[in-house]
């Protein structure tokens, strides 16, 4: 996903000569080529990641387009009071970007984790949070959100994660782009660990459960959600991410369809309210803490069990 | 102003005065009537809680009428406690938070350089900024990058919101720290307008510079000056005769 990012930066700076790109000394040989083609506008700018943000701001108030890059935590909740009153007080289009949502820095323990990034950025005034599923919706997220020219916060899995069928489909912001048709249940997905929900819906499958399953690669604001489920009468809604429980795609579904008459009921797979201290691979820990396949199948049968 | 709206930072306001009509009046390239003009040099008041100076430099200097300097701070007003960008002509970027500004400032002038900008950028900060992790972080950046065309600007009156300055952390020697950063740093006497000007004007080689300018909190008004109390009293109708009599002054 990371790849698919620093390529679709590369093709829109040559594109647009206002792109940048601003790293707090993450991302060892990656913008090369970004770095190589654009020299003035690739910015090693230390590991100093507000006055990375702050820098942002200034650049965008002379009409550039600056994306900033770090880890997770560092992207974003280091150097959030420099989000808040930098970039959305003066509604500024930085792209503030995180490479290794939830998981994706398992062994690196809980300080790199990002389990609480989408609840902090989803509480700044007017930014846009997006988590790509796949390498196609991160590349189709940079274009999305350079044209939506606000702040916004693109939450990037690592590398290596696979391409998912589906995911060409249109990318509209705010919009969650259908993977799996389906009725009667869905599975609701931010980032990577769609591919998770797409292999538990295969299993459901063949069990002759057709779950819906979609990719809510935009976390805020969701738009048509409530309209896609119920035409698909979707009378259950399972809500699968790599974050904690406060402030993710847990509570911004609820919200959103809080207001609909006979919403959905709706269950939540996410990280524990709490730092996750063992150590392991992404996969290891997702299954610990059971945000696997296998968990996503048990909770979408206990959904469909509570409806009869 | 401020006692007409019962606000804090009287004190904190009076420090900069001479800073600012130095840049606003003399040094500085602003052009009031088209303050969006590619070629003005960017001033940001990063010690925001100081608005109230930099809002009667900017009506002074004709970006708006200065009528509207009597709802500083009151109800449905844009002029806030502290400035916001969109808001108010000449307000380079919202600010009060602090340690924000050179940062800002940092992006500004890379941004004019790639676009072969001649301006400027001026950073006014506070000596309780130099406190911040964020204004150390752009001063490491700044001279690796060679960007000659900031300035920042220490308004160093010694005072910061609970006590002196030098004593909550070691502050000094704050020129020599700044020299150490890679910057070309000189020491102003801050209400000497002279001084202040040729500190802007001195011949520029490749580093930025900053200005460490000593001042004097509440500068003007005895009974203010080297007073903590006035970073956060408001001035009471008394208050303010007895400032407007010692500084000459005719109206609030």
């Amino acid at each position: 996903m990371r790849n698919a990012f620093v390529r679709a930066v590369t093709k829109a700076a040559a594109a647009d000569d206002r792109i940048m790109l601003l790293t707090g000394d993450v991302g060892y040989k990656v913008f090369d080529d970004f770095a190589a083609g654009f020299p003035s506008r690739f910015l090693n700018m230390g590991v100093s990641e507000a006055n990375m943000v702050s820098t942002a701001a200034g650049l965008a108030l002379e009409g550039m387009r600056p994306f900033t890059y770090s880890i997770v935590p560092f992207a974003t909740v280091r150097c959030l009071e420099q989000i808040r009153n930098d970039v959305c007080n003066m509604e500024l289009p930085v792209v503030i970007t995180g490479v290794g949502a939830g998981f994706a820095y398992g062994e690196n323990g809980p300080t790199h984790h990002g389990v609480d990034d989408v609840a902090a950025l989803r509480a700044m005034p007017g930014m846009t949070v997006v988590g790509p599923a796949d390498p196609r919706e991160a590349e189709q997220a940079v274009s999305a959100l350079i044209d939506n020219a606000r702040p916004a916060y693109l939450r990037l899995g690592r590398a290596g994660e696979p391409v998912l069928p589906g995911t060409d489909a249109p990318f509209v912001l705010g919009r969650p782009k259908v993977l799996v048709e389906g009725a009667g249940v869905a599975v609701l997905a931010c980032g990577g660990i769609a591919s998770e929900a797409l292999q538990a819906a295969r299993i459901l499958e063949s069990d002759g459960v057709r779950a819906l399953v979609l990719s809510v690669h935009t976390v805020k604001p969701i738009t048509g959600l409530a309209d896609m489920l119920r035409a698909r009468e979707v009378r259950s809604v399972l809500t699968v991410e790599e974050h904690g429980p406060a402030g993710g795609l847990f509570e911004a579904v609820c919200a959103h369809l809080s207001v609909e008459r006979d919403a959905p009921r709706i269950r939540g797979l996410h990280a524990p309210d709490a730092f996750f201290h063992v150590c392991g691979s992404r996969k290891a820990l997702l299954e610990m803490l059971r945000l696997d396949t296998p968990s996503i199948v048990a909770a979408v049968k206990e959904a469909l069990a509570d409806q009869r | 102003m401020v006692a007409g709206a019962q606000v804090a930072h009287v004190a904190s306001a009076l420090s900069c005065v001479e800073i600012l009509v130095s840049l606003y009046f003399g040094h500085a390239r602003v052009f009031p009537r088209e303050p969006s003009l590619p070629e003005r040099d960017r001033i940001i008041l990063s010690k925001g809680h100081a608005a109230a100076a930099l809002y009667a430099c900017l009506a002074e200097r004709g970006f708006f009428p200065t009528e509207m300097l009597e709802r500083f701070a009151c109800n449905g007003s844009l002029l806030g406690e502290h400035p916001h960008f969109g808001d108010v002509p000449g307000v380079e970027c919202t600010s009060g938070f602090l340690g924000h500004g050179l940062g800002i400032g940092i992006g500004m002038a890379l941004a004019m350089r790639m676009a072969g900008s001649k301006s400027s950028v001026y950073v006014v900060l506070s000596d309780g900024e130099c406190n911040e992790g964020s204004t150390w972080e752009a001063a490491l950046w700044a001279p690796a990058h060679g960007l000659s065309s900031v300035t920042a600007i220490i308004d160093f009156n010694g005072l910061q919101a609970c006590g002196k300055s030098t004593e909550i952390t070691c502050l000094e020697p704050l020129a020599g720290k700044w020299a150490a950063f890679g910057w070309e740093a000189l020491e102003v006497d801050g209400h000497d307008m002279c001084a202040i000007t040729d500190a802007l004007r001195a011949p520029r080689g490749e580093k930025p510079r900053a200005i460490v300018a000593r001042t004097v909190k509440g500068k003007g008004v005895s009974f203010m000056e080297h007073n903590l109390e006035w970073h956060y009293r408001p001035p009471s109708p008394q208050d303010l005769a007895k400032a407007l009599a010692e500084l000459g002054g005719a109206s609030g």
